[in-house]
C-alpha cells in the first residue's frame, strides 16, 4: 500500500470504461430485478388477500422460503443448480446471453418480490375494512375495489418500507459478483487486482453505491410527501 | 439427494473439525452469535446518540447509520479485508475480518431497532422519571431501557436471522462457514449442483424459519402482556428500517 492517494490510474484509459460498464450493469440488474419483484409482489399480495386457501398457503410458503434463505444462496442455486435441470438447448441459449445477469435478475427479483408482497400486505391490512365493504356495496367488483379503493391507500401506507426494500434490492445486486456478473463490485475488484490501488478502487465503488442509495431514499421521500399531500 | 446428505452431513455440520478447522453450520452459528453479542452494546450507544438532544452526537451517528444503509455488505467485507490488517498491524484470519465487518454493519442496523424501541415508549415515561429527579443516565438505565429492550426482543431475533443470512457472505472471502462447505461438497461431486445447493437452502431455511416463528410467537405474547401499548408495538413491527437482510 502506498502512502499517497492517487485516483488517476483508476480513471485512466481502459479502467474508466470498465467502471462505466460496471455501473450500467448494476443499473440493468437493478431495473430488471425491480420490475420482476414489483410485478410479482403485487400479484402475490393480491393472491394472499383473495382468501382462497390454497393460494394463501402457497404465497405464505413462497414468502417464507425467500425471506429465510440468504439471497447469496438463492443466487448460487439459480446459477449453478437450475441450469442442470434445463434442456441442453436452453442451457446453451442462456450461456450465449449473459447467463449470470439473467439468473442474478431472477434470483434477486424473486427474493425481493417476497419482501414487496409483505410490504403491500401490511399496507392492505392497514386499510380499514369498511373501505372495501363500502366499495363492494356500491357495486364495484373485487378487482375494481382493489384497483380504485384498496390498493391506492395500501400503496400509500406501504411506501416507506417499499422504498427501503428498493434500496436493499439495489445494494444486493452486488451479490451477483459471486457468479461473475460484471457489475460494479466485480469490476472494482478487477481494477484493484490490476492496479493495486485498493483504497481508491473501493472508495469509488462505495461512493457510487452510497450516492445512488441516498438518491433513491431522497426520491422516495419526495414521492411520499407528494402522495401524502394528495391524500388529504 | 439423501445420499449427498449421508456422505457429507459432517462436513456441512462442523466442517473439517476435529482434523481441520471448525466450519459448516457450527461456524455460521458461532459467527452469528458473536456478531449479535458484540454489536449489541455498540448499537445501544449509537441508538442513544441517535435520540440524543446533543446535535453533534445526533448528526455523526445519523451519518454513520446512513452510510451503512447505503453501501452493500459485500463492499464492507472487502473494506474489512483490506483495512483490518492495516489497522491491526499484522495479517488476520478471514474469520476475524468477517466478525469485524459484521460488527460494524450490524451495530448500525441494530441501533435502528433499539432507537425504534426507545421512541415507541410514551414520552410520559421520560418526563415522569425526570420529574422524579432522576438524571438522564438513571432514566435510561432504570426506566427506558428495561421497557424498550423487553419490547424489542422479537425485533432482535429477526435481526439475528438477518445476521445468520449475512454470514453467508463469508463465502466470498473463504470463511469456512455453511455456504463455503456446501460449495466444497459441490466441487467434490461436480455433477450435482442442484441438490447440493438445495440442501444448503433448506438448511438455512430450517434454522431461520424456526427463529422467525419464535419471534412472531414472542411478539404476540409481548403484545398481549402490554395490551395498552398495542399501537406502539405495531409501530416497531412496521418500522421500515428494521427488516431486510
Amino acid at each position: 500500500m502506498s502512502g499517497r492517494l492517487d485516483f488517476d490510474p483508476i480513471f485512466a484509459g481502459p479502467f474508466s470504461h470498465l467502471l462505466v460498464s460496471g455501473a450500467i450493469k448494476t443499473f440493468e440488474l437493478t431495473a430488471t430485478s425491480w420490475t420482476l419483484a414489483v410485478g410479482l409482489g403485487v400479484v402475490l399480495a393480491v393472491l394472499r388477500a383473495s382468501g382462497i386457501p390454497v393460494a394463501t398457503k402457497a404465497v405464505a410458503a413462497f414468502v417464507a422460503y425467500h425471506q429465510n434463505v440468504p439471497m447469496l444462496v438463492q443466487i448460487l442455486l439459480w446459477y449453478f443448480g437450475v441450469p442442470t435441470l434445463l434442456p441442453d438447448a436452453a442451457q446453451s441459449w442462456i450461456n450465449a446471453h449473459d447467463g449470470e445477469l439473467i439468473f442474478a435478475s431472477i434470483a434477486v427479483g424473486l427474493c425481493m418480490s417476497a419482501y414487496f408482497s409483505e410490504d403491500l400486505r401490511s399496507g392492505l391490512r392497514s386499510v380499514h375494512h369498511g373501505q372495501q365493504e363500502a366499495a363492494r356495496s356500491l357495486g364495484l367488483s373485487f378487482f375494481g375495489t382493489m384497483r380504485y379503493v384498496t390498493l391506492p391507500q395500501a400503496i400509500r401506507n406501504a411506501l416507506p418500507t417499499f422504498i427501503n426494500h428498493t434500496v436493499l434490492l439495489f445494494k444486493n445486486t452486488s451479490l451477483a459478483m459471486t457468479i461473475g456478473a460484471a457489475e460494479m463490485t466485480y469490476v472494482v475488484r478487477e481494477i484493484e487486482n490490476e492496479t493495486f490501488r485498493t483504497f481508491e478502487a473501493y472508495a469509488v465503488a462505495t461512493l457510487f453505491y452510497l450516492a445512488v442509495s441516498l438518491g433513491l431514499m431522497g426520491l422516495g421521500a419526495l414521492v411520499e410527501k407528494r402522495i401524502q399531500n394528495q391524500g388529504r | 439427494m439423501l445420499d449427498i446428505i449421508q456422505d457429507n452431513w459432517l462436513l456441512l455440520l462442523v466442517g473439517q473439525y476435529p482434523k481441520g478447522p471448525l466450519g459448516g453450520l457450527a461456524l455460521t452459528l458461532i459467527l452469528s452469535v458473536m456478531g449479535l453479542v458484540l454489536s449489541f452494546p455498540i448499537s445501544i450507544g449509537i441508538a442513544l446518540c441517535r435520540t440524543s438532544p446533543i446535535r453533534f452526537l445526533y448528526a455523526s451517528s445519523t451519518v454513520l447509520v446512513y452510510i451503512v444503509r447505503g453501501v452493500p455488505l459485500v463492499m464492507f467485507v472487502f473494506w474489512g479485508y483490506f483495512l483490518v490488517p492495516v489497522l491491526v498491524g499484522h495479517s488476520v484470519t478471514a474469520f476475524t475480518t468477517l466478525i469485524c465487518t459484521l460488527i460494524v454493519y450490524e451495530s448500525a442496523y441494530l441501533s435502528e431497532v433499539v432507537r425504534a424501541g426507545i421512541q415507541a415508549l410514551p414520552k410520559g415515561q421520560v418526563e415522569a422519571s425526570r420529574a422524579l429527579g432522576m438524571g438522564y443516565w438513571k432514566t435510561m438505565l432504570w426506566v427506558i431501557m428495561p421497557q424498550a429492550l423487553y419490547d424489542m426482543v422479537p425485533s432482535i431475533i429477526s435481526q439475528f436471522v438477518s445476521i445468520i443470512k449475512e454470514t453467508s457472505i463469508g463465502y466470498v472471502i473463504s470463511v469456512q462457514e455453511l455456504t463455503f462447505s456446501a460449495n466444497q461438497v459441490n466441487n467434490n461431486l461436480l455433477t450435482r449442483p442442484f441438490p447440493v445447493f438445495l440442501i444448503l437452502a433448506i438448511t438455512y431455511f430450517l434454522v431461520c424459519f424456526v427463529l422467525t416463528q419464535c419471534a412472531q410467537h414472542l411478539e404476540r405474547t409481548i403484545t398481549r402482556k402490554r395490551t395498552p401499548k398495542i399501537t406502539q408495538l405495531r409501530s416497531i413491527a412496521n418500522d421500515s428500517v428494521l427488516d431486510g437482510q
